[in-house]
């Protein structure tokens, strides 16, 4: 049984920090007649906090779907530690475990208890003893300070809480990189410190994150690169410093303009 | 005009009433033990019922599969079509005339029993809305659970199992009780093909003591037990699906 991680942990380690986790050439998605991405190509190195930035309609979230194939790409390739999982043949399912994903909705199972949300991953997928997936859930709880909530049900948290418990329930899966879409923005204001925080301490703790958000402050703070999109291209990718404090297109500069007050 | 001359019966009426009510309740049920044909009948009409409910639960929820699998993925495209035609031709006819051609046409000559053909008759009538039913089901969770359960790395059928089906199920117990009701009391057509269930037990009743009230109520009342009872235990089970929400 433990012949499959094994072998997943193996490609763990082939894949070094600064070298690249995701290689995507010439993505393009359209959905009929709407092109909503068009030739695409850029790296995310592992160990990497890469945030996209762009105004609502400029594919962000679609690119971001994409790189775990929520959204089928029309055209192009994506290299995931060296496969190609656009490949026909390729198994989905298998690189997905190592792509966690956070949702802007959350997306946590509401007929399940929050360790159950967390557990059931990892034991059904990684065959993990039953044992061992709680121990693993009940510690990710305690580093996010809501190990009182194991037993409780989604609805019976708040937001800040929801969205901390689907970050933990993607570590579950001990996932590669993680990709964050908007993950604050269905947070009243006062919950989105406490969310902002756990990713925080995710970046440092090393973990490779794609980050779709409007919150500049997490990107200036954490981001080690900032891609800005607009109509369905990356307009400018460049350190955060050099992004905020010197846009060269007038398209971000214009953006940036109306989201820094 | 004196009213109280209208409304006051004389005493003897009561008792003459009283008297020739058990006088008949005793000729519709205890002579020649007629009570058997309405147990006998009754026997029939659980044993249809049962097993209808389940032919019809596992080819609702086939079809309901396939069919929300094909608009989900646009996979098993002739399934699909298949199914299509299954629901517009079971749900365009009378269950009657579906029973009917069910045993005059279909098994005029095989040997099966008249209870089989009414399970499948009655299975195969009630599939088409259970399908729909739990199609509306799977229909109603939210996409982000299908994508949840799909981006940590569950194939499509196994989100299905884990994440969709438990929230689609509890969703559509209500509708789903509701068709099981109208099952049971539909079975009550059995009687065209000279089956005897429930129904046509107490119409013997009446043919052979040309009382028609006694039976035909007391028919009436074991339909609605029978229903209650039904109810209850759904409502039951509903509820402790539910507590885990809240």
């Amino acid at each position: 049984m433990n012949d499959k991680n094994t072998t997943a942990f193996e490609t763990h380690s082939e894949i070094k920090d600064g070298e690249a986790l995701f290689r995507i050439d010439n993505l393009c998605k359209s959905f009929g007649k709407l092109s909503v991405l068009k030739n695409i190509s850029t790296e995310i190195k592992k160990g990497e906090v890469v945030v996209i930035i762009g105004p609502s309609g400029s594919g962000k979230s679609t690119f971001l779907r994409s790189l775990n194939l929520l959204e089928e790409p029309t055209k192009g390739t994506i290299l995931f530690e060296n496969k190609d999982i656009t490949d026909k043949h390729a198994d989905i399912n298998l690189y997905r475990q190592k792509i966690g994903m956070v949702f802007q909705h959350f997306n946590l199972f509401p007929h399940m208890t929050i360790l159950r949300n967390m557990t059931l991953a990892p034991i059904k997928l990684l065959k993990m003893p039953e044992e061992e997936a709680k121990e693993m859930a009940m510690e990710y709880l305690k580093r996010v300070g809501l190990e009182e909530k194991a037993q409780a049900y989604p609805n019976q948290l708040s937001g800040g809480q929801k969205q901390r418990i689907a970050i933990v329930r993607a570590l579950c899966m001990q996932p590669d990189v993680l990709l964050f879409d908007e993950p604050t923005s269905a947070l009243d204001p006062e919950m989105v410190g406490e969310v902002l925080e756990v990713m925080k301490d995710l970046a440092k703790s090393g973990m490779t994150m794609l980050v779709v958000t409007h919150e500049m402050g997490f990107a200036k703070e954490v981001g080690s690169r900032v891609l800005f999109m607009d109509d369905g291209k990356i307009v400018e990718e460049n350190t955060p410093e050099e992004i905020f404090a010197n846009p060269k297109c007038d398209r971000l500069k214009d953006f940036l303009s109306k989201v820094l007050i | 005009m004196d009213l109280s001359n209208l409304l006051i019966l004389p005493q003897n009426s009561i008792s003459l009433g009283l008297s020739s009510f058990q006088a008949k309740f005793i000729q519709c049920f205890v002579d020649d033990n007629r009570y058997q044909y309405l147990l006998k009948g009754l026997g029939s009409t659980l044993l249809i019922t049962l097993f209808a409910v389940l032919l019809g639960v596992i080819l609702g929820f086939l079809v309901a599969i396939i069919r929300s699998t094909y608009d989900k993925t646009g996979k098993l495209k002739v399934l699909n079509a298949i199914c299509n035609v299954y629901l517009t031709v079971i749900r365009g006819t009378p269950v009657m005339v579906q029973l009917l051609i069910m045993y005059y046409v279909i098994f005029a000559t095989a040997p099966v029993t008249k209870i089989v053909v009414a399970i499948l008759s009655f299975g195969i009538n009630s599939g088409a809305y259970v399908a729909e039913i739990v199609r509306s089901g799977i229909m109603s969770i939210d996409q982000g659970q299908f994508e949840a359960g799909r981006s940590l790395g569950f194939s499509y059928s196994s989100t299905m199992v884990y994440i969709i089906m438990p929230q689609a199920f509890k969703n559509v117990l209500p509708a789903l009780a509701n068709e099981f009701i109208v099952l049971l009391k539909e079975t009550s057509i059995c009687g065209y093909i000279g089956l005897m269930d429930l129904t046509r037990g107490g119409d013997i009743i009446r043919s052979v003591t040309y009382e028609a009230f006694l039976p035909l109520i007391a028919v009436a009342l074991v339909y609605l037990c029978m229903v209650m009872i039904l109810t209850a235990l759904v409502k039951k089970l509903e509820r402790r699906l539910r507590s885990s929400e809240r």
